[in-house]
């Protein structure tokens, strides 16, 4: 078996991977660093986010008011020294992107141009239109090309982390064109794959995201945090589940339900006005906005469609000429993919699994408890978002955490020694697994398709918006039915050249493990915060649940869930308040920048 | 009226079994929202596993999914079934004409990798102020100079539709080159001095016999042609101060 051995290695070659991969380089010439991921950087999933990369940038704004606004957001379960280091430093990596070439939207006079966003009090969204994600993608890309340390290994599938001796020391990979099983050593791995949207069915995730990173960390021993924790975003396109930016409601699009109403108002988010108010109505979080469309659904005031239920999103008003200037993508997407034009027509929308504010558990710099593995972006849990995050905030997440792990696994790398005999073994072993199991197996009468289709029903059924015991208790039972059929899998395809449906097989086994996780925290958090919402236990409970949930896979497969306290600052738990309320008495009515 | 069912007759390969490319049929049916790219993911998880093609966001934006549809360069979840499906036509699905085959539909993207690189495509300023000093000072018409030439996905549907790149695989091709265009117009950059030995190379612009195709099949309105154009006008404009003014001049 081929062995290739490097200093840091990036496990994910979207913002955060490659965010890191720069900042380690620029730790230490010396280092060899090395990018691994299953598709090229620039199909990374990065691309697809839309609207904007928060970061203080006006005199008029200030960190502890995009603090305030990541924690009341998150509902108090943000580490707030998290929270403070990524504010202070996300406006450096925007300005970073920005000297690296980013091609962000600008004012008359040569500045940055902020835009507003759902549940941020001040204008503070960078964005290049509405395409910030791939403008971010391709700048880091491009620029990641000028550093030699820097190889990549585009289209390999990472199947398993090797661990010795306490510490992780390398990977097992499928290089996909030749099929070829090799061991990559490294002496610091940061994982960078991404969210796993992919273990429900209607998603905003490409089908990349599997949650590979996730589960990789799972398995190696190190736990996920607060994997209960997931978003819908409220403006999905039905059938296809592609995105509809925030954007479009910051720019002063109205949500409708079937009468025309704007029934927002009915749901504690304000009064509305013609003008799109910050932190109210249709700017106000994307939880509450979710769970908004399922009260309203149950009231029988959405609109039926052969794709499930739908709202309508009007942009009618906004006119052609800013639509075309501020929301380009919206519109091209809306005619191409859904034959709609939002000029002229509503367009119908729904919730959509959007991001997972859980992932492997981090400290301030990327560390997991496992030494020498580290993890950044929507994998990572540092945490930032808490129990649901705004929007955003993710993008610049991405950069600062990416830049700080990049180089906390530099400086670590530089002082470790080389891999240990025994990884060499594991990694043999893993070889075998793979051969046994999917490639030369004997019998079998499972389709991937089929279990990965009822697990995602069973998920939407058990961990959707609303939540309660005895669903559950269901798709636990239904995840431990799928576990054991998996086992059962059967491939038609056998060749080693590129072979998709072993990386679909591969990707199911780990959504598998972290649609568990996913199920254990949400069965064990007795209480209601943010994008966790219990019907039988309706209310935010501090006293018992101020704090992260850590979940363990045990070695057959099932999983046992701990807690950890929450780092508090300066921000004592309070209340959620939005619309026009006396306490945000300055939220104050937009006025567009031009 | 729409047929309820289509034919796809789709390219078929592998180096594992196969001396060369041959063609499979599926019938598949035909809904009103449903891609190319739906009809691929129906095959693959209920007909026929082996089946190989990339894709992933399914929004137009990742560029994974081209593929040649009828003869044309086109993104996979772009394509209606059902533009095709009125006249009881048959869908033709190949890999991107060009292109060393993999496996089926996919291709091989090193070359155009190399090349994407070969340009230089990162922001080279002059003096490049430190972070402390704010950012550089952009108006939205000096974004507006770049910003087509920026869109590019990497899609590599130019280069299955530039019949250049068909006859002399060394040339470096129209999204390579609008890349480059797309640093050169930046106000922030300085840096098209360096990029001059690949562009005015005989592999670099001057290969490009402007049959203009690249622009016509650029899924995101990138123009490619025209970058490519303003490339060698600039490049002709230069050549001659050359003769009228001593270099430094």
């Amino acid at each position: 078996m081929e062995a290739s051995s490097h200093d840091v290695l990036m496990v994910g070659g979207g913002g955060a991977g490659l965010r890191a991969a720069i900042a380690a380089a620029e730790v230490n010439p010396k280092l060899s660093i090395a990018v691994i991921s299953k598709v090229y950087p620039m199909r990374s999933h990065t691309v697809s986010a839309e609207g904007g990369a928060a970061g203080v940038a006006k005199p008029d704004d200030s960190l502890d008011e995009h603090a305030y606004d990541t924690i009341s957001g998150g509902d108090w379960l943000s580490d707030q020294d998290a929270v403070e280091a990524f504010v202070r430093e996300a406006p450096q990596e925007l300005l970073q992107l920005e000297h690296w070439g980013c091609p962000w939207n600008r004012e008359p006079d040569g500045h940055i141009a902020v835009r507003a966003f759902g549940g941020m009090k001040k204008r503070r969204t960078w964005f290049a239109a509405d395409k910030t994600g791939f403008h971010m993608l391709h700048t880091l890309f491009q620029t990641s090309l000028k550093y030699q340390p820097i190889t990549r290994y585009d289209e390999w599938f990472v199947t398993r982390l090797l661990v010795d001796d306490g510490r992780v020391q390398g990977v097992v990979a499928i290089e996909l064109m030749s099929g070829k099983i090799q061991t990559i050593l490294a002496k610091a791995i940061i994982l960078c794959t991404g969210g796993c949207g992919r273990v429900f069915p209607f998603t905003t995730n490409a089908a990349i995201k599997s949650g590979d990173g996730m589960a990789l960390a799972y398995r190696a021993g190190s736990p996920l945090k607060d994997m209960e924790f997931v978003q819908y975003h409220p403006t999905g396109l039905p059938f296809t589940g592609i995105l509809i930016t925030e954007a479009a409601r910051a720019e002063g699009g109205y949500m409708l339900n079937k009468d025309g109403y704007r029934y927002l108002q009915d749901y504690n988010l304000g009064t509305p006005e013609p003008k799109p108010v910050l932190r109210c109505m249709e700017l106000g979080p994307r939880d509450r906005l979710s769970q908004a469309f399922i009260k309203e659904h149950e009231k029988g005031r959405t609109i039926e469609t052969p794709h499930g239920h739908v709202v309508h999103l009007d942009l009618r008003h906004l006119g052609e000429k800013l639509i075309n200037t501020r929301l380009p993508f919206v519109r091209e997407l809306c005619l191409k993919y859904q034959n709609i034009d939002p000029v002229t027509e509503l367009v119908p929308v729904r919730p959509v699994v959007h991001y997972m504010m859980g992932g492997v558990s981090t400290d301030i710099n990327g560390a997991t408890p496992l030494r020498g593995l580290l993890a950044a972006g929507e994998v990572a849990c540092v945490s930032i978002n808490g129990a649901n995050r705004l929007g955003s905030n993710s993008l610049p997440e991405c950069l600062v955490f990416g830049a700080r792990a990049g180089k906390t696994a530099a400086e670590y790398a530089s002082e470790q020694k080389p891999a240990s005999a025994a990884v060499l073994a594991q990694a043999l072993d893993e070889e075998k697994r793979l051969e046994a199991q999917y490639l030369h197996k004997v019998g079998g009468r499972e389709r991937v398709a089929t279990i990965r289709g009822e697990m995602q029903a069973t998920m939407e059924r058990s961990v959707g918006i609303y939540r309660d015991e005895p669903l559950l208790q269901e798709g636990t039972a239904k995840l431990r039915e799928l576990r054991e059929r998996y086992a059962d899998i059967n491939l038609d395809d056998r060749s080693r050249t590129f072979n998709t449906e072993l990386e679909s097989a591969l990707e199911l086994g780990f959504m598998l493990d972290v649609a568990e996780s996913m199920m254990q925290c949400a069965l064990h958090r007795t209480e209601s915060r943010g994008a966790h919402q219990r019907l039988d236990y309706p209310n935010r409970d501090d006293e018992r649940f101020l704090a992260h949930s850590l979940v363990y896979r045990n070695a057959d497969g099932t999983s046992r869930v701990e807690y950890m306290p929450v780092t508090i600052t300066r921000w004592p738990p309070g209340e959620r308040v939005y619309g026009q309320g006396k306490e945000h008495g300055e939220a104050v009515a937009a006025k567009r920048i031009r | 009226m729409m047929a309820d069912k289509i034919t796809l007759e789709i390219a078929r390969y592998s180096p594992e079994h196969d001396q060369e490319p041959h063609f499979q049929s599926f019938e598949v049916p035909v809904h009103k929202e449903w891609v190319v790219l739906d009809a691929l993911n129906h095959i693959k998880d209920t007909v026929d596993g082996t089946l190989t093609y990339r894709w992933s966001c399914r929004m137009g934006i990742c560029g994974s999914c081209g593929m040649m549809v009828n003869g044309e360069p086109k993104l996979t979840c772009a394509t209606f079934l059902s533009s095709y499906a009125k006249n009881g036509e048959k869908i033709r699905v190949e890999p991107l004409r060009y292109f060393p085959i993999v496996r089926d539909l996919v291709t091989e993207l090193s070359d155009f990798l190399a090349k994407l690189k070969k340009v230089k495509p990162w922001l080279l300023p002059k003096d490049e102020p430190p972070l402390a000093q704010g950012e550089f000072l952009q108006t939205p018409e000096q974004v507006d100079r770049y910003k087509q030439f920026s869109m590019c996905i990497n899609c590599t549907l130019c280069y299955a539709a530039c019949p250049v790149v068909g006859l002399d695989p060394v040339f470096v091709g129209p999204a390579a080159i609008a890349l480059a265009q797309r640093y050169n117009m930046d106000s922030r950059d300085q840096g098209a001095g360096e990029r001059t030995a690949i562009l005015a190379h005989p592999d670099g612009v001057w290969g490009c016999t402007f049959v203009g195709e690249c622009t016509r099949v650029c899924p995101k309105h990138v123009d490619p042609a025209g970058a490519i154009q303003q490339y060698k006008i600039a490049a002709v404009l230069d050549w001659l101060k050359s003769f009228v003014a001593p270099r430094g001049a």
